[in-house]
């Protein structure tokens, strides 16, 4: 017995160590990419030899974009959006012939929305012989990613982690608004049209995005003049029952929430509201984006809800239309912001390779550098950007304008 | 040859030995794979998270194997280390300080926070029996990393300023910059953890546990898990014992957060990397490792967090599979049928030596 473990121990590490050597190997061939030819990626830096060849064969035809984000987990929904999204994206621009003549490789990666598997994931791109990185999507593991991508020098656009603290290093760019932005912007929505005069907030204060846009709000509504009369958290482990948040903001007379967090708890808190007979008005900003689509939720509920987003579905604007449609054909729902924001992404991307003039046999580094200085001189339409385009300032910050819309009769209708 | 020396060993040192051999064997293979240039990016991003889940699986072993207390709040340990060492790297980032020596202080401030707050659990708790041990962790890890999630601390000219409820009633002057930022935690803290630095405290957290477990302290705390009337009659000091292993096991833990603190660039306390799931990952690892083999639980800490990596080539069905293979490394290691079968086959592979062992 002793000895048969002695031999499954020796088994076990020699399992180990082949798993090291052939895993980089088959995981590369993985690729999400809808193109046959994924299988002939590089294997990054297996052995110096194989890598330069290879990546000198696979990469001359085309560029590497890989994406990182949650597929699984809490955050999966925002994760797969964005993954969807820049996967249509992938799609148009290789059947009208790629950019500049190359065609792209796209490889999504999961990180589960933890900043140890984001790295993970990272690395695996890398062996993967990633030129060009599309993300993360959430905030935490973009930072930690942003750290090892400007170590790398690769050049890293995010569609949605909004915080600044993902944009400390030149090399990220980011497509979403950043959250002071939205805190700034949301505030003085409210003052400006005099939507009310008791204002409450409930946010998730163990979330960055949401207690990143609170901290902002509340200071710009402070210097506004507005009156916050109540603000109340939550965390993550407490979020199925807003209750006594509501009942506190009942208390204290308030005429309008203000809802920094995500649509799957405001969907909560618009329904507990409702059956406790409370009718305040509610102000949502961009993760706010999809509460239409929520199962099983009550879409009268979300009758009136402001709220500030850089999309809309229903819009009529016609790439946006053209989005819309062929999403809804390739994954049956209706895209969010996210999804949207993914889109932009990779359009982005590929303008800014089309600006910089850059070849995919070109090192990662080098392609970083030139796409760090074409980021400031294009303008790209996007289906977030609205009538100004999308354009970036050095610092990665991207200026494009929030849109308040309210829901009715269960479509977003501008305010403005 | 090395066996027949070995046979005049005794037996625990032998296993000792074996264990030691193992994790310098398989760091210079790393070593000499990586300077080859023949391990792929992810394994080499891999390598300190394997260090600091054996460290952490370690420490739970010695509580469970041989304490014989179940923690479900090592996670929240390896939280307290992983803030504490990284607000004292983040608080001396700029002080000229020497970056090791830096290191080596926030690991010793980690590893003696994490000790204190084991303590401070046990000395309570530690005095009942039954499985009271199992709940307050358990209400320890969720506790710390809320508590974590709404701290501010900050500082500026005027010293250090600390507030639980939001970043603007710090006042921080100008010149202020903030070090724990609520949920975002802590942001921007040098990288420091390495391989070598992670192999190193894995073999003093074995050292430690080699040398507790068999030494008179060892023989009396396994004595108390074995029967407690017996030890107390004997005149073992039952609450003494229990807080020393519970506390030295929460500080392993605390060793492997300052790991895993320095190893990324930002620091959060989240519920999937310090939260509920994560003390039962470290306990999935003891489990299967085997309880009370120290061996076993760096070889299942290793593989199991190595596994949903390696299997990123089935892409979206890769959790799926991993749970699978956990379910069947459970029942390979426990299902009685699998441990006759074993038993049989290895009678039919190594006829004599199989006889002699039974």
């Amino acid at each position: 017995m002793k000895r048969m473990k002695k031999w499954l121990t020796v088994l076990m590490v020699l399992a180990l160590t082949v798993g090291c050597l052939a895993g980089c190997g088959s995981s590369s061939s993985s690729s999400s990419s809808s193109d046959s030819d994924a299988e002939d990626a590089t294997e990054g830096s297996a052995s110096a030899d194989a890598s330069s060849d290879s990546s000198g064969d696979s990469s001359a035809d085309a560029f590497y974009i890989g994406g990182i984000g949650p597929n699984t987990g809490a955050v999966a929904i925002y994760g797969v959006a964005a993954k969807n999204g820049a996967q249509i994206a992938v799609d148009e621009i290789n059947a009208a012939g790629g950019i500049n003549g190359y065609q792209i490789e796209y490889n999504f990666q999961d990180d589960q929305g933890d900043a140890e598997k984001a790295i993970n994931a990272y690395n695996t791109l890398k062996d993967w012989g990633m030129q060009i990185l599309y993300g993360t999507v959430t905030t935490i593991p973009c930072i930690a990613v942003a750290d090892q991508s400007a170590e790398d020098n690769i050049f890293q656009i995010t569609p949605s982690a909004s915080s600044t603290d993902v944009i400390v290093n030149d090399n990220v760019f980011q497509v979403c608004f950043t959250d002071p932005n939205q805190g700034i912007a949301s505030a003085q929505y409210i003052s400006e049209n005099s939507l009310g005069t008791k204002i409450g907030i409930i946010y998730d204060s163990s979330d960055v995005y949401s207690s990143g846009i609170e901290e902002k709000f509340v200071e710009t509504a402070e210097s506004l003049g507005l009156e916050i009369v109540s603000t109340e958290a939550f965390t993550a482990d407490s979020k199925t029952d807003f209750q006594t948040q509501l009942q506190k903001a009942q208390d204290a007379g308030v005429d309008i929430i203000f809802l920094p967090i995500y649509y799957q708890e405001a969907s909560i808190i618009l329904q507990q509201a409702d059956t406790m007979g409370y009718d305040p008005a509610f102000f949502g900003v961009d993760g706010m984006d999809g509460i239409l689509t929520v199962e099983n939720f009550d879409t009268s509920l979300a009758e009136g809800v402001m709220l500030l987003t850089p999309f809309s579905a229903d819009s009529e604007d016609e790439a946006t239309a053209a989005f819309v449609a062929t999403y809804e054909e390739e994954y049956g729902e209706t895209p969010n912001q996210f999804a949207a924001d993914g889109y932009d992404a990779i359009y982005t991307i590929k303008a800014a390779i089309e600006q910089a003039g850059v070849t995919p046999d070109m090192s990662a580094s080098d392609i970083c550098d030139a796409l760090m200085t074409a980021m400031t001189e294009i303008t790209v339409d996007g289906i977030t950007g609205g009538d100004a385009g999308l354009t970036w300032e050095a610092t990665g910050e991207v200026s494009k304008s929030p849109k308040a819309v309210v829901i009715q009769d269960g479509v977003y209708v501008g305010m403005d | 040859m090395k066996k027949f020396s070995l046979k005049n060993m005794k037996k625990t040192t032998k296993n000792n030995l074996i264990t030691y051999a193992m994790v310098i064997v398989a760091f210079a293979v790393v070593e000499f794979m990586v300077n080859g240039g023949m391990m792929s990016s992810l394994m080499q991003g891999l390598l300190v998270p394997l260090c600091t889940y054996s460290i952490v699986a370690v420490g739970l072993n010695l509580c469970v194997g041989y304490l014989g207390e179940l923690s479900l709040g090592h996670a929240g340990f390896m939280c307290v280390g992983a803030f504490s060492s990284a607000f004292f790297t983040k608080y001396m980032a700029n002080s000229g300080m020497n970056e090791t020596l830096r290191f080596v202080l926030a690991l010793i401030i980690g590893v003696l926070v994490a000790a204190v707050f084991g303590c401070l659990i046990g000395i309570p708790v530690l005095r009942l029996r039954g499985d009271y041990l199992a709940i307050v962790t358990l209400a320890f890890g969720e506790i710390i990393k809320n508590v974590i999630n709404v701290l501010y601390v900050g500082r500026d000219s005027n010293g250090i300023h600390l507030s639980i409820r939001d970043k603007a009633s710090l006042n921080l002057e100008e010149d202020g910059e903030m070090i724990i930022d609520g949920a975002k935690g802590i942001s921007r803290i040098s990288r420091q953890s390495t391989f070598v630095a992670g192999v190193i405290i894995l073999l003093i957290a074995l050292f430690v546990v080699f040398h507790l477990v068999n030494s008179r302290t060892g023989r009396a705390i396994m004595a108390i898990r074995d029967n407690r009337i017996a030890a107390e009659s004997v005149g073992v000091n039952i609450t003494r014992y229990k807080l020393l292993a519970f506390s030295i096991s929460a500080a392993i833990a605390g060793a492997g957060g300052v790991l895993y603190a320095h190893n990324l660039s930002t620091l959060t306390a989240l519920p999937a990397n310090f939260g509920y799931n994560m003390s039962i990952m470290i306990l999935v690892f003891v489990v299967l490792g085997g309880i009370g083999s120290f061996r076993g639980s760096i070889i299942a800490a290793v593989i199991l967090t190595m596994l949903p990596e390696v299997l990123r080539g089935l892409s979206d069905y890769r959790m799926l599979i991993y749970s699978i293979v956990l379910i069947a490394m459970m029942l390979f290691n426990w299902a009685p049928a699998s441990i006759e079968w074993r038993q049989r086959i290895s009678k039919r592979l190594f006829h004599k030596n199989a006889e002699e062992v039974q």
